[in-house]
Formats: structure tokens, sequence, C-alpha cells
């Protein structure tokens, strides 16, 4: 395969010098800003109203900027951060545990397999403490003891209890106190809202991001925003795989609209396998629904010891139980990282161990801590999650186990940002899911909410003040030729797909890609396994282009049509994901490559050569991308071999 | 329920816009597995409909996993169907029998005006939060967390009120299409709690002006909408949010 290699290094992290306890606050003193009176004079648009979206648009109306705000669901409360079910982190040690900011810091670069940003972590983990106060302001209803003070659980991938949660709805309070108090700025006239309309270009006028273009899903509209700077917070790319627990409607075309004008995306091979998904039933599966890692805090993982055992799991006595997670990782036990979980999930099941009829399945089993503590005491911690269980499989969880599998959930990888948030395109800033930056191979349970959160409230408020401040912004008229011709492009894509005339519908098209990516680009990885999907992604793009078949128009809701768009750039960036994949010969985190493990199954990392962020630059559809590297420097926290033994 | 897969026929709503009448048209659908979920159903029904050349039925949906408030129908009369606390897109085909009939409506009330088939405006909503459902507390003004102590039943009561996911079975479950049980949902989760006390009168006087202003209708105490809540937001929201109005209405200078 064919890598360019750029001829100069032209990634500028901007990470600040010093010690790395004070570069937020250097960071923050350096910047320019915009004094208050001014603010008004700029215009600021955000793309996706989530825990980053909602909370940066909300902020930035709050200091007085002009603000659009866009979505593509009927209301901002709907975005996808809503489902987010187990909780939130923070380093306030609360509970008396041994948690400090430091602590939150490590477990964090740890956890992410030591491909992160050192300063960017250690700011995330600054201003998680602040996050809790601020939502509790808001009224976000976090768990309470008796007297009245916070109450928190565990996580994956950490030995404190350092996780802050609504019952198992978290994400959903955390939502809607964004929308709140983005409502509150709609209010004031600060926030003007855009829903049910979808990006499908930027507009870059002299190397600057300038404003973008949407078509307006109820009639089919092209409209035209300019703004001063854009801000992009648009969530992950999960449903790549087309079987994933995001909401359908989370889509990577606004990122990759972004990269196609310049922006680099880094390291998309980056994908968190959640451990604790419910199991595919059947081909008409449109979803795979989560359970949060949270009922990994009294639940027991295991397989039967004996090969393809039939038995109904009450009949398997104890010794005949194989609690693998608890064998393998004593000190972590069922709490173990999601990826390692994940793996050795797979790894049961490929050995034959597996549950169900499908064989790929695992038991999550309460029947101990009921035994413990009471049905009652289960119910009032895991209530509503049983519930959903029930609802979605028929079984219920108090008396029998749940069965789980692995299922694709979170995108590490996202497009490359600098310490300011800012992409390779000045005036284009990408927060949470979206952007690359906090979470290197792996991300930590309760971790996303927390960043999140942390760029919408707490950088980008800071940092877009200095691009705006250090530049001098004309007024771009809507039929400016950067304008008319990202219009020009948007339109284009859609005439061109409703022209086709084929017979196979996106969806059909979408499963045929997610199969490829599940089979090449999963928890596993080989070399060949990725040159073959990378030609069957090929393959499978011009068919697309050629049978794909569409009904109904462009100018009314034309949800087959919205479909078709973000199909069509899957079918473009999944074949980054496997570039990205092959490059990358190690395994680290959600990367599993099967060339590079230990004699016991274990990541084999290779910091001489792949200690870097992989940042791809866009040549064009089917030609090579370029390859930029930014090194990782790890001064704080020693490169070591990841254990949770 | 002993087939594994069924065949139905389906009565849907059809409406290509909100100026174009509409009317029911049926389809049949066979062999669809009992494990899968209503709106999947939905997905095999729309991919042979596009195979035929015939426009999808349009539906709002996103998570599919009950927490969004996107999705929502009439099912056989009933929002979300015939289970408790259940939204459209957590209800399973095992619920239902071989060769059923099912009538599938969008949401029925004047302030959710129709948008195509299943799918209606429900803006409705975000204007009745604009106009007072927040904490007016700007980024980075928040004292510690544990600054001030909230009883846990009162938490408790919070978070019930505040798991509401404004999907509106409640206005489309009631007869007059009231949106009370919305309003006072969000009325009572914030009026609960501290944080929330010190606007309690000028939100809950703002909202109810503006869910008026909406044209919802008048609440009539029936209880349907209790009924129909996938989030089980009860009618002792409603009982709150008129002690709510009183005490505004009396005690305050109409601030």
């Amino acid at each position: 395969m064919a890598i360019a290699e750029p001829a100069t290094n032209i990634l500028d992290s901007k990470i600040p010098s010093g010690p790395i306890q004070d570069k937020w606050d250097k960071c923050k003193f350096d910047l320019k800003l915009v004094n208050p009176a001014n603010k008004r004079k700029f215009n600021i648009i955000v793309v996706g109203t989530g825990l980053a979206g909602g909370s940066a648009a909300a902020t930035l109306g709050e200091l007085g900027y002009n603000v659009k705000s866009f979505c593509i669901q009927d209301s901002p409360r709907r975005a996808h951060s809503i489902a987010a079910q187990g909780g939130i982190n923070a380093a306030k040690n609360y509970p008396n545990d041994g948690d400090s900011i430091w602590r939150l810091f490590y477990d964090t670069v740890k956890g992410g397999d030591f491909r992160s940003r050192e300063a960017n972590v250690y700011r995330l983990a600054q201003v998680s403490n602040n996050i809790i106060d601020q939502c509790t302001a808001q009224g976000v209803p976090f768990a309470r003891e008796y007297g009245g003070f916070l109450m928190n659980r565990s996580f994956g991938g950490a030995q404190v209890s350092r996780t802050f949660y609504c019952r198992g709805q978290t994400g959903q309070q955390l939502l809607l106190g964004a929308y709140q108090a983005l409502m509150r700025q709609v209010s004031t006239g600060k926030v003007e809202i855009f829903s049910r309309r979808e990006m499908l270009d930027l507009i870059v006028v002299d190397g600057k991001a300038r404003g973008i273009v949407t078509r307006n899903l109820i009639n089919g509209e092209f409209e035209t925003h300019t703004a001063d700077a854009v801000v992009l917070a648009t969530g992950g790319y999960g449903n790549a795989w087309y079987l994933s627990t995001n909401g359908n409607g989370s889509n990577v075309t606004a990122a990759w609209r972004c990269h196609k004008k310049g922006a680099f995306f880094a390291n998309p091979c980056f994908t968190q396998i959640h451990p604790t998904c419910i199991p595919r039933s059947g081909d008409y599966q449109s979803k795979l629904t989560l359970m949060s890692e949270s009922l990994r805090n009294d639940g027991r993982v295991w397989v039967p010891k004996r090969k393809d055992d039939s038995r109904p799991p009450a009949e398997i006595p104890d010794s005949e139980r194989d609690y693998y997670l608890e064998r393998r990782y004593p000190s972590f036990g069922n709490l173990a990282p999601r990826d390692i979980a994940s793996r050795a999930a797979k790894l049961e099941c490929d050995k034959g161990h597996g549950v169900n009829d499908t064989g790929q399945a695992v038991y999550l089993d309460f029947r101990d801590a009921i035994a413990r503590d009471g049905e009652d005491v289960i119910r009032a911690k895991y209530g509503n999650l049983f519930h959903m269980y029930k609802k979605i499989t028929g079984d219920d969880p108090y008396h029998v186990p749940m069965q789980i599998y692995p299922a694709v959930h979170y995108t590490m990888g996202g497009l490359w940002v600098d310490y300011h948030l800012q992409t390779t395109i000045p005036g284009l800033y990408a927060l949470g899911e979206a952007n690359f930056s906090d979470h290197g191979a792996n991300r930590l349970g309760a971790s996303a909410l927390m960043q999140g959160l942390a760029d919408g409230y707490f950088v980008i408020p800071y940092t877009i003040g200095d691009h705006l401040a250090r530049h001098s912004f004309e007024k771009i008229p809507e039929d400016h030729d950067a304008c008319r011709e990202a219009l020009e492009n948007a339109k284009g894509r859609v005439n061109k797909i409703m022209s086709i005339g084929g017979s196979r519908t996106p969806n059909q098209f979408h499963k045929e890609l997610g199969a490829i990516l599940w089979d090449y680009v999963g928890m596993e990885r080989t070399k060949a396994g990725l040159e073959t999907a990378i030609e069957n992604i090929r393959g499978l793009r011009s068919e697309f282009w050629e049978d794909l078949k569409i009904v109904g128009k462009n100018e009314e809701l034309n949800q087959v049509l919205e479909k078709a768009g973000r199909v069509a750039d899957y079918m473009e960036f999944a074949e980054l994901i496997a570039t990205d994949a092959l490059n990358r010969e190690e395994s680290c985190g959600g990367h599993f490559r099967q060339e590079h493990q230990t004699s016991e199954n274990e990541a084999l990392r290779n910091d001489d050569d792949y200690a870097y962020v992989a940042a791809w630059e866009f040549n064009g559809v089917g030609e090579a991308a370029t390859l930029h590297k930014e090194q990782l420097e790890f001064e704080n926290v020693p490169l070591a071999t990841r254990s949770y033994k | 329920m002993s087939h594994e897969t069924i065949n139905l026929t389906l009565k849907i709503w059809r409406q290509p816009n909100a100026e174009t009448e509409g009317r029911f048209e049926e389809y049949q659908l066979e062999g669809v597995s009992t494990h899968a979920s209503f709106l999947e159903m939905l997905d095999i029904l729309n991919d042979e409909l596009i195979e035929q050349g015939i426009e999808p039925v349009a539906f709002d949906h996103d998570c599919r996993e009950g927490v969004c408030g996107m999705c929502g129908m009439m099912i056989n009369g009933q929002p979300h169907g015939p289970d408790l606390e259940t939204t459209t897109c957590q209800l399973h085909m095992r619920r239902f029998e071989h060769n059923d009939k099912i009538t599938i409506e969008p949401w029925r009330a004047t302030a959710f005006p129709i948008v195509k088939d299943l799918v209606v405006d429900r803006s409705a909503f975000d204007r009745i939060i604009t106009a007072g459902g927040y904490v007016s507390v700007n980024t980075g003004n928040a004292p510690d967390a544990n600054a001030i102590p909230i009883p846990r039943p009162d938490q408790q009561q919070a978070m019930d009120s505040a798991a509401c996911i404004g999907c509106g079975a409640c206005v489309a479950a009631c007869k007059n299409a009231s949106a009370m049980l919305f309003t006072s949902a969000k009325v009572s989760h914030l009026s609960s709690l501290p944080h929330g006390k010190s606007e309690r009168s000028e939100r809950v006087l703002k909202m109810v002006a503006q869910m008026d202003d909406e044209k919802f209708g008048s609440c009539t105490n029936t209880g349907e909408c209790e009924a129909a809540c996938p989030a089980g937001i009860k009618l002792e929201d409603i009982a709150r949010m008129n002690r709510e109005y009183l005490r505004a209405s009396l005690c305050s200078s109409g601030q």
C-alpha cells in the first residue's frame, strides 16, 4: 500500500511549555482576549447539540457571542449523548479513597495505552471537578447519600470510586442540563437553533473556516450560513460498522466533509468495542444496545468450562464455570478496561465456550450479588437497566444471567486538533467525540461525558477568543465564490445520489460495508485481512455509485436520501479506517493486530516506531492519503506495559 | 406467542406533507421475526417498499433504546403501543400475534402539526423550556457540588421528574391534547432542588403561559398521560405544578 509522506512536519500541537500542572493556566494567560463589548460583533457556528456542542453553544452565548446552533434531530435535546448510561468521572475524591487530579490523569493516559497527548489529558482531569459543580448548579440530580452529599461508584480501569451518576441515565441528565442552558440563551436571543439541518460542506475563505452549507431536512433546501468561526461537535463514527450502540442518526458526514476540505483525520482505527452489549439476534437488527459498564461492579462474567455446553446456566455448577476475567486479571477482575474485557470475551467465544444459539455471547451473572445484598439493593442500583434488558430480550436478569457480547461503541479517533482544539483549518474547531485528543487508543468508562463537557464548558470558550482576536474578519457575502463553491459541491453530491437509479437500498449497502469492517477491522485485525478490507471497500463503493436505489425527491423530507448521503461518506471513510489500521504495526488499546501480541494474548505495543498520532491528509477519493506524524512525549507518565493483572 | 415469525397487516397513516390531506394505506408484511423491535419491523417494511419503488413510511427515531424521545406513534390507538413504560423502539414484535392487524398513526394534536406520515413537529416543547425550564447559572459560577446538601428524597423525586424524555406521548394520549404532564415534570424537577428555588415563581408562570400560547388543551385529570408515559412521570407532578402556580400567582407580585 502506498502512503504518501509529507516533505516537512507541519503539525503544531501548541502545547504550552512548563510543568504539566501549569500548562493550562499559562495557555489561558497567553491567549488574546476579546473584550466583552466586542464579543457581540462575532458570529460563531456550532454544529451538533450533544454534550460538547450544547455546552459550547450555551457558554459562548453567555459570553456574548452570536451563536447559530445546528442539529439533525427535531430538537437539540435528542443528541446521542442522551443515551450514555453509567456516569461521569471527576477527581473530587469525595469518597476519601486516594483520588486526585494526578491519579485521574495517570489512569486516563495509561487506560488510553499511551497514545493520547499528556497535556490535553491533564487539562481534562483539572477541569473535571468544575463540571460536577456546574452540572449540580444547573439542577442535574446526581445520586446522593442520605446526608445529602454526592455518591460515587466505580468504573473500569480505576481502583478508586470517582464516577458520579444519575441512576442509569447520566447522559440524559447532563444533556438536559446543557440543553436547558442552551434554551436559556435562546430566550436571551444570543443563540439561534437550526434543527433538522444536516451540515454538508464547510466554507473556507483565505484558508479560514467561515461558514457551512446545510440541507434543511424538511424541505430539502440548501442553505448557506457564514460566521467568523465554526465549531464541530458532531460525535463519532461508530455507525460505519452498521451495527453499533450509536443512535441511528449518528454519522461521520460533517467531519468527513471537513476532512475533504483540509482538516486532518487522526487515528481513525482507534475504535472502542464495548464488552457489555446485548448480543445480536437476527439480520433485521438495526442497533446493538449497551448494558452499562457499571453492571460489572456487581455482575460476574463467565462462560462454561466445557465447550459447546448447552445446559441452562443455573444447571452449571461453579466448578464448571470459568470466571475468566477474575482468573486472568485478579486485581481488576470484572472491572478490567473495555478493550481487554472485549477481547477476552472474543477469545472465549472463538475457543468454543460462547453461549446462546450463535455461540457469540458470554454470561453476566448477578446471582452472587443478589444472594449477598438482596434483590432490593440490586434493583435500586440497576433496576432500569434490568428492565431495559428484559424488554429487549424477554429474559429476566434477576433470575437468569444476562447474555452479553462486545459491540462497536465509541471512536477515540477523530479530527486532529491542537491544544486549543483547533483543526488544521484555522477557525475550525472540533470538540468531544468528533476530535481525537484525550483517550488515546482506548477510552475509560465515564470519561466521554467528562470530555464532551470539558471541551464545551471550559476549553473552547477560552481558546476560540484567541483566534477571533488575532485575525480580522471581513464580512462574507452569500454569493462569495467560496460559498457558491461549497453550495454547488453539496448540491452536486445530492443530485448525483438521486440520479443513479439502481436496485439496492442504502440500508443494504450499509449492512454490507458494516460486515466488511466488522470482519476485518473489528476486534482483531491482520495485515492480510486489512488488505482484503480495502479491496472490498473499493469494490463496494463502485457498486454503490452504480446500483443505489432512491425513491422520492430532494425537495421534501426524504429519509432514504439522508441515509444514502451518510452511507456514501462511510464508503470513502471506511478505506481510511482500514488504511490507518494497516499502517499501525502494533497492538494498542482498541487496535489489536493479531501479529503483535504476547504469549498471553495481551496487546504488544511498539513505542519505538508508533508512539505517534497518525494524522491523515486527504488527497482525493481512492488516492493514497498523506500521513503526518505527531510524536507523543511521555514526560509525566512513564511509558510502561499496561497491566491489570 | 408461538410463532418464531409472524405475518402482519399494517394500516398506516400516509401524508406527504403538512399541506396535503392524509389517508390510511394497508400493507402486508410476512415473516417478521418476533425478536425484532417494532421499528425494525418498520425498517423491513420500508426496505420492501423502496424495492417496489414506493416511498417508505417516514418516522422519527434515533437512539432506539428508549431515552432520546425521538420515536413515537399511535399503535392501535395507544401512544407507543400496548406495554407500560415502553417507547415504540423498545416494543418488540413478540408482543403481537400471527395475522394481527396493526393500525399506526402519528401523534394527533393542534400543537404538533404533521410534517410527513408519522413525523410531527414538537418544537412547541422546546419553546416551553425556553420560556423558563432552566436554572439561570452561567458557566463558571458554580460553588462546590457538595456545598449545598440535597436530602436524598428530594434528589430522588427530582430525578423521577427529570426522567421525562419529551416524546409527546402525554399530549397524544390526552383527549384535550394537554401538555401538563410534560411541563409539570420540568417544573417539579427544578422546584424540588435548592438551586432551582430562586426562580420558581417566575418559571412556573412563564412556562404555563407558553404552554397555553402553543394551543395545548386544558387538563381535566383523566390520567391518560400518566398511563401512556414511557418514562413513568406521575400525575403528582401536575398536582405539584398546580401548587407552584397557585403559590406564584398569590404570593408574588407578578415577577
